[in-house]
């Protein structure tokens, strides 16, 4: 049986092509990390799925509270609750793939020594149960929105695009702080750090109308301003993010995933030796 | 031999790590910190060779044994077939896929139920789902855990545990086989099972390779060996001369059998050495008499959380004893140097037979291990001079015989 494959180790990396080739072979190693994750989140059943509800009802709750009734900060016209959650959902969706992913690797270190398989499903399977948590958001903000008269249209087309966008912003920083972390150790402590102020250079707790004009430009910079508006365009009717932005936050995604993945596989190599 | 008949052909493998910790940063602060100091970089650190240069063909279908001491590179070397981690130099061609079972139960989760750790296991050795799901009912039966298949698995007796991990494992359908130690686990009766299951793919055809101590499951598995000393493959062909050459090894130089001295030139924290006062001559103990373990341990770097950990082991695997050093109390959590630490039984009252140890050395704030000795200072208790009426000892009958006094009382 001459066609079965021909594995080389040696001391190369071996080609892209290979290694995403590898990646397809253990789908079904993703799909069972992501089930795992799912399942021991909604199985605590009550708290799990209550959590999940929660977490951003209080947080977009806060937000009402500090910058809608006391500081009064514009919402380009919709309900201040509405208007938070609806851009939380896609902040809470991209820091819990960020975070999560940025630790897979340190939190499965019997799993990277003792068996092999292509080390990048570990940040990758932290997906489905981060959407899962979105999903369930997002049935929230419809609930609170029908009740209170809004009618969607096929603006919501945009929230998987937006959804896209912020996956795939979190997953090449996630690859880049997986694998680093495995080397230096404060880098799990800093990623928190990082998102905690991302959160406010980001269009969530206010709209990104309320920067002025002058530093529009510059706001834009920040690649998750635009899905974040593009989400709240698509769920809420707020103005739509420019194309021009759109399109700096895809290529801007794009490279990212590229560079993350290709720091991962620099030191994917030693993680066995270092974890 | 024609390339496509070999299932691994290897060629001057090597590893090397660089060893003394220190050496590198391991926090992006201490990183920034060295770059401003020393923008040229720092010194790179002595190499130190797992194993070395490598070279061997392995048929398709052929069992292999692969036996050294402790620090030989058996495990480096399985863990460079099995993809785990990657060489310093040389390659390998493996055709086939490669199965590795360095530890069952890798990714067992406790919060999940039997079926839901069989579907996540086997995805995790590589299988598909629709391989497991074809195999379902075969690894429940072998692990004969039926009743508690929907239970979490953290409710499963050890027993349970081990035998469900090993049945996924066993059933994993790769063309390469590499197995370490695996049967290490569970009773004696499942045991000679889990050895009659690989008796079983070796027989189908498979290529097996078998790391491990247990020298009469080598003898009866394999029909080749390499035996590795030091780092590199100092024996290499037919199974009995290769036990011979091992046993020979084992009682050359080095010091005594009975005794552990880790490879020379090994740094950081470790177990440098651990020998046993036994009663009556080195390697063997009386029933009752005192008896001392003494490890010498260095530290490197002081580890605050670090726990060290004694198993006395019988020949079907149980952990008779363990003597252990947890908590806050030792010299050793809190300082660099070496240590000797002496753990002390007045009366030591194993059963009859043969016995050996395994050492734990652990960082147990983030898991990692310093040391993890198995099968080493082995020693034999004997009970002559102890007489029990009406019965003879049986080694079955207990592990441990503990004094006791008894009272009739009545008619």
């Amino acid at each position: 049986m001459s066609d079965e494959p021909v594995v080389r180790i040696g001391a190369g990396r071996g080609s892209p092509i290979r290694a995403v080739r590898e990646l397809w072979r253990y789908r079904d190693l993703f799909e069972a990390l992501g089930t795992r994750d799912l399942r021991l989140r909604y199985r605590q059943t009550f708290l799990g799925v209550a959590w999940v509800v929660l977490q951003p009802l209080a947080a977009a709750g806060i937000f009402a509270f500090v910058f809608g009734s006391i500081a009064h900060v514009p919402t380009d016209g919709q309900p201040y609750l509405l208007f938070a959650l609806a851009a939380l959902a896609g902040w809470n969706f991209f820091s819990s793939v960020l975070t999560r992913a940025s630790t897979s690797l340190i939190q499965n270190p019997q799993l990277v020594s003792r068996v092999y398989f292509p080390r990048l499903i570990l940040p990758l399977a932290v997906v489905p149960a981060a959407l899962v948590d979105l999903l369930v958001t997002f049935a929230v903000f419809v609930a609170i929105a029908l009740l209170q008269g809004h009618a969607f249209d096929a603006r919501l087309l945009g929230a998987p695009v937006a959804v896209v966008l912020l996956a795939a912003l979190a997953l090449g920083a996630g690859f880049a702080a997986a694998a680093l972390a495995v080397r230096y150790r404060d880098v799990q402590y800093l990623i928190p750090v990082g998102i905690q102020l991302a959160l406010y250079a980001s269009p969530v707790a206010y709209a990104s109308s309320a920067v002025p004009a002058r530093w529009q430009a510059l706001y834009y910079a920040n690649p998750l301003a635009a899905p974040l508006e593009l989400l709240r365009w698509s769920l809420l009717g707020t103005p739509a993010p420019g194309w021009p932005a759109l399109w700096y936050s895809a290529g801007f995604a794009a490279a990212n995933l590229i560079l993350g993945a290709a720091v991962f596989r620099g030191i994917e190599r030693s993680f066995a030796d270092e974890i | 031999m024609k390339s496509d008949a070999l299932a691994i052909q290897a060629e001057g493998l090597g590893k090397a790590y660089r060893i003394g910790r220190g050496l590198r940063a391991t926090t992006l602060a201490e990183k920034l910190v060295r770059a401003v100091r020393h923008p040229l970089g720092g010194t790179a650190g002595e190499p130190f060779w797992a194993l070395q240069d490598a070279t061997f063909d392995i048929p398709r279908g052929q069992a292999v044994g692969i036996i050294g001491r402790n620090g030989a590179g058996k495990s480096t070397l399985l863990k460079l077939l099995s993809r785990i981690t990657t060489p310093t130099t040389g390659w390998a061609d493996l055709r086939g896929r490669v199965g590795s079972l360095i530890e069952v139960g890798t990714g067992f989760h406790p919060e999940l139920t039997g079926r839901e750790n069989i579907f996540l296991n086997g995805a995790i050795l590589g299988m598909r789902r629709r391989e497991v799901a074809q195999r379902f009912d075969e690894i429940v039966a072998f692990a004969g855990i039926e009743p508690f298949i929907d239970t979490p698995v953290k409710r499963y007796s050890s027993g349970m545990y081990m035998r469900l991990a090993f049945a996924v494992a066993a059933h994993l359908d790769a063309e390469i086989l590499v197995v370490d130690e695996v049967l290490a686990v569970g009773d004696q009766e499942f045991q000679r099972k889990c050895l009659g299951k690989m008796g079983e793919v070796a027989g189908a055809g498979r290529t097996v390779l078998f790391v491990s101590h247990a020298l009469h499951a080598v003898s009866t598995l394999t029909t080749r060996t390499l035996v590795l000393e030091r780092g590199r493959i100092a024996f290499d062909g037919p199974t009995t001369d290769g036990l011979a050459f091992y046993r020979a090894l084992q009682a050359e130089g080095a010091g005594s059998p009975y005794a552990y001295a880790s490879p020379p030139g090994r740094t950081g924290t470790h177990v440098r050495s651990a020998r046993l006062k036994t009663s009556v001559s080195e390697g063997v103990h009386r029933h009752g008499d005192p008896f001392a373990i003494e490890v010498e341990i260095d530290v490197a770097d002081r580890v605050p959380k670090l726990c060290f950990s004694v198993h006395v082991t019988d020949e079907s695997e149980r952990s008779v004893n363990h003597f252990w050093i947890y908590g806050d109390g030792p010299a050793f959590r809190n300082a660099v140097g070496r240590f000797v630490v002496r753990f002390d039984v007045p009366r030591y009252r194993l059963m009859m037979g043969h016995y050996t140890i395994t050492i734990w050395l652990n960082d147990r704030s983030t898991h990692q291990t310093f040391d993890l000795l198995r099968h080493i200072c082995p020693f034999e208790v004997t009970m002559d001079g102890l007489v029990r009426p009406d019965y003879d000892w049986n080694p079955e009958h207990m592990a441990y015989l503990e004094d006791y006094s008894w009272i009739v009382s009545g008619a």
